[in-house]
C-alpha cells in the first residue's frame, strides 16, 4: 500500500508535464506559414452516408475550380489567376462528427492553419453552430449548402457569414408551385421524410404551402421513419393502402435511392407520382429503376437544372474529364460559393496579389451581383448575406438506348417568386399567402 | 482539510495549466477546454468502470447536462455560470436518482445495453422536439459570472481557466473518493459481488450512489461542453457519443484520477491532426491507436508510468 | 382489416431481415462471449462485395441472372471466410481471457479500422445493384403488392434459422459447441479444443453477417456507414431474444419487426422509440433477455 502510494507521487506530474508539454510544443511546431498564398478551409462529408452523395462531389469540384483558377483557364469575368493574383490553397476537413466537433475544427482552422475563408458545410447544425463563432473570430464565412431558415434568424446582424445556398422552404414552395401547375386536380397527398430537423421542416414548409395553392388537396398520410434506415417496406405499405396521388419526400443520398427503388418495385410510383425535392443528385444512377414522370428538383438552378452559359460549360466539361460523371447539384454549389468568394475578393479594392482582409471581402460581398454556373446570383436577403436565386423543378425520363437520364417539363421559378422578403419567416411568408411574390 | 502530496501536485499541475493558457494560441486554449469538459463525462464512466459496470449510455447525462444549461439560458434568461451548471447537475441528478433504481438491478452487458436504451430514448425525444430544434440543435446563449461579462473574444480563456479549477477541484474530489470505504467497495464489488454481501454491506445501495454521483460528474462535462462550444444537438445522447467516451477512459485507465483528463487531452490532440493530416481516414487511426494501447498497455496509459507496462495483464 | 393484414407481411418481412442480421451477433457471443461491434462492418462488407460483383455481373450481361444469384451468395460468404479468418487468427487469438468489455472495445478499434478500409477499397460512392430485387418482380396479396425478393428473404431466413437451430441441437458439433457455451472450462477439461471451436465460430459468425449483407444490398443502396446504423438493431434484437440464443434472436426479430411495422402503420411518430422502448420493457421485466439463462451466482 505504503509502496503504490509513493509511486503515484511521482507520477501525475510527470504525466500532466509531458502532457502540457507535448501539447504546447506542438502548437508552437505547427503553425501554419504565411506564404502569400489564399489559404481556403473546404469543410464537406468525407466520411458515413453524406460523403458519397454530396461531399464527394463538393471536394472534387472545389479541386477542378481551383485548379482552373490557379492556372486562370476560367472564361471572363473568372480569368484572373487564382484569387486576386494569389495562388490558393486548399485544406479539406471531414464534416463528419457533430457541430461541436466543427466548432472545434473551425476554430483550428482559423487560428492554427490561418486560413483566409472557409467555405463548406452541408448540415445545418453545423451552420448553426459555426456562425456565431465565425462572427466572434471575424472569419470570412461562406456557406455553400445547408438550408436551414433559422441560420439568419439567429445571426441576426451577420458581418462575416454569407449563404450562396438557398433556404430549404424555397425548395417546397418550388415544389408546391410546380404541383399547381403540372398535377392541378390531385386529391391525396402523402409524404415520407427522414426524421430529423431537415425531413420535419420540409414537410412543415411544404404541407402549408398546399394549403395555399391547391387548398383541394389533403394530406392523406405522413411517415418519418429514422434517418439511414434503408429499408422502407413498412412505409411504403402504409403509404400504399391510403392510395395517394402524390408523394412527397425529401430523402436525399442512400436512403432516397433505396426508397425509389422498393417503392418502384412495389408499384407505388406507378400510382402515384413521387416528387422529390434532391431528387437530381441520383440523376445517373436510377436508370430504369425510377418511372419516367418521377418529380425531381435540384435545390435551386444546379446540377442538370443550371443554365447552359459559358461557365457552366467550362465547368461541366472540366468536372467530366477529370471524374467521368456530370456534376451533381452539390458540386454546383461548391463551385457557386467559390465564385461568389472570388467575386468579392477580388472586388475588395485591394492591389493585385495581395489578400484582403476578412472584413474588406465582407465588405464588397454584402449584396454583391456574381456570375456562376448556375446564372447570376444576387446577395439579396438577409441585408445582403443570402443568396437570391429561382429554383426549378421537372420530370425525370429514362432513355434506355443511351441508358442516360435526363429532366423533361421543366418549370422554373424566378427568385422572387419562391423566396420570402427580409423581416418575416419562411413559415410566415407561406401562412399569409406569399404577399409581394413576382411570379412568371 | 489537509491535502495529500498528490492532491498537491493535481493542483499544482491545475494552476501551470491555467497560467499556460495565457501564453497558448487560443484554438489550443479551445481544444483543452473542450477536452477537459469530455474528461469530466469520463471520470463518471470510470467511476462506474472501477465498480465493473460498463455504461454505453453516459451520454445521456451529458446530454442532459447540456441541454439543461441551454434550455435555461433560453427559457429562463438565466446566464450565469455557476447557476446554469448546477441547473444541469441538479436535473441529471433527479434523473439518475429515478433511473438508478431499475439501472442497478443490472450487471455487465445488460448494464450496458439498457443505460444505452435510455440514452436513445432521450435522443428519440429530442429528435422529435421541433421547438428545441430537433437534430439541429440549437444555440446556447453567451454566459456571465457573478454579474461579470467577459468582453467579447476573452470568453474562451475565462471559461478554460474555469474549467481548469472546476477540474482540480474535481480530481482532488474523486480521489478521495476512490480512496474513501465507499470507493473502496465498488472495487470490492467489481471483484465479488457476493463476498461483499456477506460482509453485511448492500452493493445495490453502493452502486446506486456511485450511479447518481457519477451522472453528476458527467452532467457537468455536459454543461461546459455546451457553453464552450456554444451550441448543443440530440447528438450528444447518441451511442456514438458514449462510445467515445469509453474509448477515451480506457485509453487512460481506471487506475488513477488523472488519466482521464491526459487521456482526454491526448485523444483531442491526435484526432485533430489526425483530421487534418489524413482527413479521408482519420477513425483508421483512431482505431489503430486503440488497438496498439489495448495490446500493449492493457491497462491503459497510466500503467507506463506505474511500470506495469509488461507485467499487466487485465 | 387492410392494415392489419399489412402490419403481418410488413412486420414478418422486417422480422426476417433482423433475424439475418442478429444471428452472427449471437452465435459469436453464445460461444465466445464477444460483443462484436464490428458486426456492422461485415455486414456492410457483405453489402459491398455483393453490390460491386453484382452490379458489374449484370451492367455487361455476364450470364443468366440465376447464376447472378449465386454470385451475390457465394462472394459474401467469401468475403466472410476470408475477413474472419483474418481477424480470428491475426488478433482476436492472441486477445482469449481478457476481460469481456475489453473484448467489447477491441471490436470497437476493428470497427474503426474496418470503415476506414472499405472506404479505401470502394469509395464513398453509392453503389446500387438493383437486378436481383428487380428481375423477381411482385405478387399482390390480397390487394397488398410485395415484392417477391423480400418474401424470399423470409424464407431464405426461416432456412437459416432452422438449419442453425438442427446444428446446434442435434450434430454432435453442436453438441460440443454447447458445452463450450454452458461452462468453457468444464468443456476443456473434457478434452473439447476450445480454441478451434472459437475459430470456427467467428468465421461462421463473419461470414452470417455479410450474409444478411449481401441479401440487402440489392434492396439497398450501399452508402459508407450503413454497417454503423444497424449495430444497435442487431444488440437490442439479441438482448430482447437472450443473448446467445438462436429461437431467442428470432423471437427478438418478430417481436420488433412487427411492433415497429404497427407504429408505422398506426403511430408513425413512435417509430423511433419503438425498439429501445420494447428493449427497456423486456429488460425490466426479464433481466437476462426472453431466452437468457440465469447464470449462478459464484462465490
Amino acid at each position: 500500500m505504503n509502496n503504490s502510494k509513493k509511486s503515484m507521487l511521482k507520477h501525475p506530474l510527470a504525466f500532466a508535464i509531458t502532457a502540457a508539454g507535448l501539447a504546447l510544443s506542438l502548437s508552437a511546431g505547427v503553425q501554419a506559414a504565411e506564404n502569400g498564398k489564399f489559404r481556403i478551409g473546404i469543410v464537406t462529408f468525407l466520411s458515413g452516408p453524406a460523403a458519397g452523395p454530396f461531399g464527394e462531389p463538393s471536394a472534387n469540384a472545389a479541386k477542378v475550380l481551383v485548379e482552373g483558377l490557379n492556372k486562370g483557364q476560367l472564361p471572363a469575368p473568372y480569368d484572373k489567376l487564382g484569387i486576386n493574383g494569389a495562388e490558393i490553397e486548399v485544406v479539406i476537413i471531414d464534416e463528419a462528427g457533430g457541430a461541436a466537433k466543427q466548432v472545434e475544427e473551425f476554430r483550428n482552422l482559423v487560428q492554427r492553419q490561418k486560413v483566409d475563408a472557409v467555405v463548406g458545410y452541408i448540415s445545418s447544425g453545423d451552420c448553426l453552430a459555426i456562425a456565431p463563432v465565425a462572427e466572434e473570430l471575424g472569419a470570412m464565412t461562406v456557406f455553400y449548402d445547408c438550408g436551414t431558415s433559422q441560420l439568419f434568424k439567429e445571426d441576426k446582424t451577420p458581418q462575416y457569414v454569407f449563404r450562396t445556398s438557398l433556404d430549404a422552404a424555397v425548395d417546397n414552395i418550388g415544389a408546391a408551385r410546380y404541383l399547381a401547375k403540372v398535377r392541378p386536380d390531385a386529391q391525396k397527398v402523402a409524404g415520407i421524410q427522414q426524421n430529423y430537423a431537415w425531413g420535419q421542416d420540409s414537410w412543415n414548409d411544404f404541407t402549408h404551402s398546399m394549403e395555399q395553392l391547391m387548398p383541394k388537396a389533403k394530406v392523406v398520410e405522413s411517415q418519418m421513419p429514422k434517418v439511414f434506415q434503408g429499408q422502407y417496406g413498412a412505409e411504403i405499405s402504409a403509404i400504399s393502402v391510403k392510395r395517394p396521388d402524390i408523394i412527397h419526400s425529401s430523402f436525399w443520398g442512400g436512403d432516397m435511392e433505396a426508397l425509389v427503388l422498393q417503392a418502384n418495385a412495389r408499384g407505388l410510383l406507378e400510382d402515384a407520382t413521387a416528387v422529390l425535392t434532391c431528387g437530381e443528385s441520383a440523376i445517373d444512377r436510377y436508370k430504369d429503376q425510377a418511372p419516367n414522370g418521377m418529380i425531381i428538383g435540384g435545390r435551386g438552378p444546379f446540377g442538370a437544372f443550371a443554365p447552359d452559359n459559358e461557365l457552366n460549360r467550362w465547368f461541366k466539361d472540366k468536372y467530366v474529364a477529370a471524374y467521368k460523371t456530370a456534376p451533381t447539384y452539390p458540386a454546383s454549389k461548391m463551385a457557386q460559393a467559390i465564385l461568389g468568394l472570388k467575386h468579392a475578393a477580388e472586388n475588395a479594392k485591394v492591389e493585385s496579389g495581395k489578400i484582403p482582409a476578412p472584413l474588406e471581402i465582407a465588405k464588397a460581398f454584402k449584396g454583391a451581383t456574381f456570375e456562376s454556373v448556375s446564372g447570376t446570383v444576387q446577395m439579396a436577403r438577409a441585408e445582403g448575406h443570402q443568396a437570391m436565386q429561382g429554383i426549378a423543378y421537372g420530370e425525370y425520363n429514362y432513355d434506355p438506348a443511351s441508358k442516360k437520364g435526363s429532366v423533361q417539363n421543366v418549370i422554373a421559378f424566378a427568385g422572387e417568386c419562391v423566396t420570402p422578403p427580409d423581416g418575416t419567416t419562411a413559415l410566415e411568408w407561406i401562412k399569409a399567402g406569399f404577399p409581394g411574390a413576382q411570379c412568371n | 482539510m489537509r491535502l495529500s502530496k498528490t492532491e498537491l501536485i493535481l493542483l499544482g499541475v491545475a494552476v501551470l495549466l491555467a497560467a499556460g493558457g495565457f501564453i497558448a494560441p487560443q484554438w489550443l486554449v479551445f481544444l483543452l477546454t473542450m477536452a477537459l469538459a469530455k474528461a469530466m463525462v469520463v471520470q463518471g464512466v470510470v467511476m462506474q468502470m472501477r465498480a465493473g459496470l460498463v455504461t454505453f449510455g453516459q451520454g445521456l447525462f451529458f446530454c442532459v447536462g447540456g441541454y439543461a444549461v441551454g434550455m435555461s439560458g433560453h427559457f429562463l434568461d438565466i446566464t450565469d455560470l455557476a447557476v446554469l451548471l448546477l441547473i444541469g447537475v441538479g436535473a441529471a441528478v433527479l434523473l439518475a436518482m429515478l433511473l438508478g433504481l431499475l439501472m442497478t438491478r443490472y450487471r455487465e452487458i445488460f448494464f450496458a445495453m439498457l443505460s444505452l436504451a435510455f440514452s436513445m430514448i432521450l435522443y428519440g425525444v429530442l429528435v422529435k422536439s421541433s421547438a428545441l430544434g430537433s437534430t439541429d440543435g440549437f444555440n446556447v446563449k453567451a454566459w456571465t459570472l457573478f454579474g461579470w461579462t467577459p468582453a467579447s473574444g476573452q470568453a474562451p480563456l475565462a471559461l478554460f481557466v474555469i474549467i481548469v479549477a472546476c477540474s482540480a477541484l474535481l480530481a482532488v474530489l474523486l480521489h478521495r473518493y476512490s480512496r474513501s470505504s465507499a470507493g473502496m467497495m465498488c472495487e470490492a464489488i467489481r471483484e465479488n459481488e457476493v463476498r461483499v454481501e456477506y460482509l453485511g454491506q448492500s452493493p445495490r445501495w453502493v452502486l446506486y450512489m456511485n450511479y447518481v454521483a457519477a451522472a453528476a460528474v458527467s452532467a457537468l462535462g455536459g454543461g461546459f461542453m455546451a457553453l464552450s462550444a456554444g451550441h448543443i444537438d440530440p447528438e450528444m445522447a447518441y451511442w456514438i457519443t458514449s462510445g467515445e467516451f469509453v474509448f477515451i477512459a480506457l485509453l487512460g485507465g481506471t487506475a488513477h484520477v488523472a488519466a482521464p483528463f491526459i487521456a482526454a487531452i491526448l485523444f483531442a490532440v491526435v484526432r485533430t491532426y489526425a483530421i487534418e493530416l489524413v482527413p479521408h481516414s482519420w477513425q483508421m487511426i483512431l482505431g489503430f491507436t486503440l488497438l496498439a494501447i489495448i495490446v500493449f498497455l492493457p491497462k491503459g496509459l497510466w500503467s507506463l508510468f506505474t511500470g506495469q507496462a509488461r507485467r499487466a495483464k487485465a | 382489416m387492410m392494415s392489419l393484414f399489412a402490419v403481418l407481411i410488413d412486420g414478418t418481412i422486417y422480422a426476417s431481415w433482423l433475424f439475418l442480421v442478429a444471428a452472427g451477433l449471437t452465435v459469436i457471443y453464445g460461444v465466445m462471449r464477444i460483443l462484436n461491434m464490428a458486426h456492422g462492418s461485415f455486414y456492410a462488407i457483405g453489402a459491398y462485395t455483393a453490390a460491386s460483383l453484382v452490379g458489374w455481373y449484370f451492367n455487361n450481361g455476364i450470364g443468366p441472372v440465376w447464376a447472378g444469384y449465386l454470385l451475390m451468395l457465394g462472394c459474401a460468404l467469401v468475403a466472410g471466410l476470408i475477413v474472419g479468418l483474418i481477424i480470428e487468427r491475426g488478433l482476436l487469438r492472441f486477445m482469449y481471457g481478457r476481460d469481456e468489455v475489453l473484448m467489447v472495445i477491441i471490436t470497437y478499434a476493428l470497427l474503426l479500422v474496418l470503415e476506414d478500409t472499405m472506404k479505401m477499397i470502394w469509395g464513398v460512392n453509392p453503389y446500387f445493384a438493383y437486378q436481383p430485387y428487380a428481375e423477381m418482380g411482385r405478387s399482390a396479396l390480397a390487394g397488398l403488392k410485395v415484392s417477391n425478393y423480400d418474401l424470399m428473404l423470409v424464407g431464405v431466413s426461416a432456412v437459416l434459422g432452422l438449419g442453425l437451430w438442427l446444428w446446434l441441437e442435434r450434430t454432435h458439433q453442436g453438441k460440443v459447441l454447447r458445452a463450450v457455451i454452458h461452462d468453457r472450462e468444464v468443456a476443456m477439461a473434457m478434452g473439447v479444443n476450445v480454441r478451434r471451436m472459437f475459430t470456427l465460430v467467428f468465421v461462421l459468425g463473419t461470414m452470417l453477417g455479410t450474409l444478411a449483407g449481401a441479401l440487402t444490398a440489392p434492396a439497398i443502396s450501399v452508402v459508407p456507414g450503413m454497417g454503423v446504423e444497424i449495430i444497435v438493431l442487431a444488440f437490442a434484437v439479441v438482448v430482447i431474444g437472450g443473448m446467445g440464443s438462436i429461437e431467442g434472436a428470432a423471437v427478438g426479430a418478430l417481436l420488433v419487426g412487427l411492433s415497429r411495422a404497427a407504429a408505422v402503420h398506426y403511430a408513425p411518430e413512435f417509430e423511433l422509440f419503438v425498439i429501445y422502448g420494447v428493449m427497456a420493457l423486456v429488460l425490466a421485466v426479464r433481466p437476462q433477455g426472453l431466452f437468457g439463462r440465469v447464470l449462478a451466482r459464484k462465490i
